[in-house]
């Protein structure tokens, strides 16, 4: 376990400390992966925003932010450049915000590496125009560009990194390899230079091969789509080791010590899975995890209270209330009576129905209700019952929530004990604003689930 | 076609869906084309083949049967069929052709992908029946899944004559006409809500049948909004006193069930907030003029039951109307 830690004891994870790992200088790279829709967005956002505010010049990487979101920053428009979020900096910190435009990304190596003509070229080529769009693994690989790029400029001291929304986190180190290893692949190379893949004695039955295997392509695909991938290659010639080269260095400095990795998870068994999947192919890359960011977490701030005590509490009033119309006057004179009751105190452990059955109840000191006329009282008492039932139903179903996230967590802390997490509660609403997101980096610092 | 924002539910929604199809000895067909395996792992099977199996038997005899599709044996296939290629199909795969042009024309991809599905709604028996009365894809999400159906134009692009152009005309007829439906799973939520509304509108612009929204994993509200107010507003004594005399402990100021008042009211305007943020999200979902059918969030999480009581639900929708 490294920096950034606070060992809290054996059964509980240790505590990912979030704050000492935003002030510490030596941070340049904060990663955010996880599975899709887990907070991955937010979390960086979030991160962002609160080391702007602890006076870092941080510029934050974002990958498709809800539209609410990119709006609060000021980075609805997609024009691939960091832009200073007003009003998040202190301390002399700053937050820079953007979001990638993948195709934009493209275009710009492209540019930056071929002449003019010749990137027209392949700027208007249709298969480039394909694979730029949409190609599997495109995304991932210009994320990785940019943060390459933001990295180089070094106009910022943290740079925080969403990533693409896979559904498998480990997408994010798997696809540049990919569409490396695409662009550099045996096929390609051979629709590049035929005749330099076998010596002499191989090329002739080589030729055979390819003109057999490039008319069934064509016959497949239409002879123009080969052409222009033939064409696209040719223009891309002196830039695919280039591809692989730079997919190469930005998984390095994956790798380096100032690069701290965040796995979000919610407390759910799909995402945890992944998490655990991620945590061990990062070990295998010897690439630095600081942590799980275990988000949108429950909790109650009256977890004194058992879901089968809510329960059981829940039924008894809704039973009496039964009773009570059942019964008519008399039933309403008895809930009027009880309401009105002695103020004996109730054990705090009392069985549910002890109470009603000897109507031990205190009355409530600032409230006179008890000595209003009897019949409404009785209404008021039923009515009272019946939200009261209600809050205690919704508070059972909160229990049995946190239970079954505790287990999946603990599951998940049995596999991996030494990873430390941050629990972030969940919030009643979205998060769209910067208060939002504000309120999401002092859970995060807190890291543990404040009662909701 | 199956089809929502990421994590919905898409899956759990078309094995449901296919389970409630399979009524009174129908069969019907469920279709994987991502190649994750999530149907097996739905019905507890071992990693499907791609071949189709029976998976489940509905409720009254009816049968279900599932196939992962997979983009790059379909494309051997095709090339079997259309060239007789042997072992050159063998060779091509080798030297990374199959991945190749697969991965380099989405459209193709997307193309084998349908094709296949197409080919089990339209296959009869000998009888001339129908071998599935229902074919149900569990789809690409509603990010791509315009693009994915509406291959025709994608390959009409880029692969302008041949057997692949011809079978992506044939698939668009198939897809287009009134015996597809898109059916789109939603939370309510505003994410899911706003990827539903682009969805629909970009199906409805490029001629595909819009099928139902489902929304998916409806909280049950225990507490009507009136209900919510009075809690969080003038009632704080009563609810202490009826939590006294639920056997909670004391009402006094300081006693257990005083000091539960507090956090359960914060608890309930929690919900109240959520409610309110579904209503909105309903509202929107409304105002998309596309008929829903609605599924329970399962507490328990989801297993086979789950799934079965899923497909009951579904099933009494799909009759009711
Ligand atoms: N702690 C939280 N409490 C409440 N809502 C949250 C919390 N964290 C995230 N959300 C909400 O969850 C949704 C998904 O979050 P976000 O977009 O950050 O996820 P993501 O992992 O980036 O998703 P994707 O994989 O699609 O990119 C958003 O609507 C966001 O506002
Ligand atoms: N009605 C429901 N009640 C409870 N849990 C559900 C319900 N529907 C789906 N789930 C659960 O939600 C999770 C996501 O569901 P599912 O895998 O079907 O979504 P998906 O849209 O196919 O996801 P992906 O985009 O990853 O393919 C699963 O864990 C599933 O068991
Ligand atoms: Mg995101
Ligand atoms: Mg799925």
């Amino acid at each position: 376990m490294s920096e950034g830690v606070d060992t809290v004891g054996l059964d509980t994870p240790p505590r990912l400390a979030v704050d000492r790992l935003l002030d510490d200088p030596e941070t340049r790279i904060i990663v955010c992966c996880g599975s899709g829709g887990v907070g991955k967005t937010t979390t960086a956002a979030a991160l962002g925003v609160r080391a702007a505010g602890r006076g870092r010049k941080a510029v934050v990487l974002t990958i498709d932010p809800a539209r609410r979101l990119a709006q609060s920053m000021g980075i609805d428009s997609l024009d691939n450049t960091p832009r200073k979020v007003d009003s998040v900096g202190a301390d002399g910190g700053e937050l820079h915000a953007m979001m990638l435009d993948m195709k934009r990304t493209f275009d710009e190596i492209v540019e930056a590496h071929a002449d003019g003509e010749r990137a027209q070229a392949i700027l208007a080529n249709p298969f480039y125009q394909s694979l730029s769009a949409g190609f599997a693994g495109t995304q991932e690989y210009m994320a990785m560009e940019k943060l390459g790029q933001l990295r180089a400029r070094d106009d910022w001291d943290l740079i925080i990194v969403d990533t693409p929304p896979s559904r498998s986190a480990l997408d994010f180190l798997d696809a540049p390899k990919r569409l490396g290893s695409f662009l550099d692949g045996k096929f390609i190379r051979v629709l590049m230079a035929p005749a330099k893949v076998g010596g002499r004695a191989g090329m002739k039955f080589l030729n055979v091969g390819m003109s057999m295997m490039t008319g069934t392509l064509s016959k497949l695909m239409g002879a123009s789509l080969l052409k222009d991938v033939q064409t696209f290659v040719a223009a891309m010639d002196t830039m695919f080791g280039g591809f692989r080269t730079r997919a190469d260095a930005t998984f390095r400095l994956l790798q380096a010590p100032g690069t701290a990795f965040l796995v979000v998870a919610a407390p759910e068994p799909d995402a945890l899975r992944e998490a655990a999947y991620f945590v061990e192919r990062l070990a295998a890359e010897s690439m630095p995890l600081a942590g799980l960011v275990l988000n949108r977490v429950h909790g109650s701030g009256a977890d004194q209270l058992s879901a089968e005590r809510a329960l059981a509490a829940a039924e008894n009033l809704e039973e009496g209330c039964i009773v009570d119309q059942e019964s008519g006057k008399a039933g309403l004179r008895d809930a009027a009576a009880e309401a009105a009751g002695t103020s004996a105190e109730t054990p705090e452990t009392g069985s549910p129905t002890a109470a009603r059955d000897t109507a031990e109840v205190d009355t409530y000191d600032e409230d006179g209700a008890h000595q209003a006329d009897g019949t409404d009282t009785a209404d008021d008492a039923i009515t009272v019952d019946v939200i009261t039932a209600g809050l205690l139903r919704l508070h059972a179903e909160r229990m049995q929530v946190i239970a079954r996230e505790r287990r999946t967590r603990d599951r998940f802390t049995s596999l991996h004990p030494e990873v430390a997490v941050a629990e972030v509660a969940a919030l009643p609403g979205d998060v769209h604003d910067l208060a939002g997101l504000r309120a999401i980096g002092e859970r995060l610092a807190a890291g543990v689930p404040a009662g909701a | 076609m199956v089809s929502g924002k990421g994590g919905t539910g898409k899956t759990t929604v078309a094995a449901a869906l296919a389970l409630a199809l399979a009524r009174e000895g129908r069969r019907t067909l469920l279709v994987e084309v991502e190649g994750r395996q999530g149907l097996a792992q739905l019905f507890g099977a071992e990693a499907l083949p791609y071949e189709e199996r029976k998976i489940a038997v509905a409720p009254g005899g009816g049968e279900v049967f599932a196939l992962a599709i997979d983009a790059e044996r379909a494309l051997l296939d095709y090339l079997q069929m259309f060239y007789k290629l042997g072992s050159a199909g063998r060779a091509l795969k080798k030297l990374g052709a199959i991945d190749f042009a697969t991965t380099i024309a989405p459209g193709l991809r997307d193309v084998l992908l349908t094709g296949k599905a197409c080919e089990a709604v339209r296959r009869k028996d000998k009888t001339g029946r129908f071998v599935y009365d229902h074919v149900i894809m569990d789809a690409p999400p509603t990010g791509r899944i315009t693009r994915f159906l509406n291959v025709n134009d994608e390959v009409a692009g880029l692969a302008r004559f041949g057997p692949i152009h011809n079978q992506a005309q044939a698939v668009m007829k198939v897809l287009k006409s009134p015996e597809t439906a898109v059916h789109l799973v939603t939370l309510l939520e505003e994410m899911p809500v706003q990827e539903t509304a682009d969805g629909i509108a970009e199906l409805r612009e490029a001629g595909l049948p819009v099928g139902r929204v489902v929304v998916n994993m409806v909280r049950p509200h225990h507490l009507d909004e009136d209900t919510l107010r009075a809690a969080a507003g003038d009632h704080r004594a009563g609810v202490a006193q009826a939590l006294s005399r639920a056997g909670l402990g004391g009402s006094r100021r300081g006693g257990l069930a005083e000091r539960l008042v507090d956090p359960l009211v914060a608890q309930a305007a929690e919900h109240a907030g959520r409610v309110e943020l579904e209503r909105t999200q309903r509202a929107v979902l409304n105002g998309l003029d596309v008929p829903a059918y609605e599924l329970p969030l399962l507490g328990t999480g989801m297993d086979l039951a789950g799934l079965y009581a899923l497909a009951k639900d579904l099933r009494k929708q799909t009759v009711a109307e």
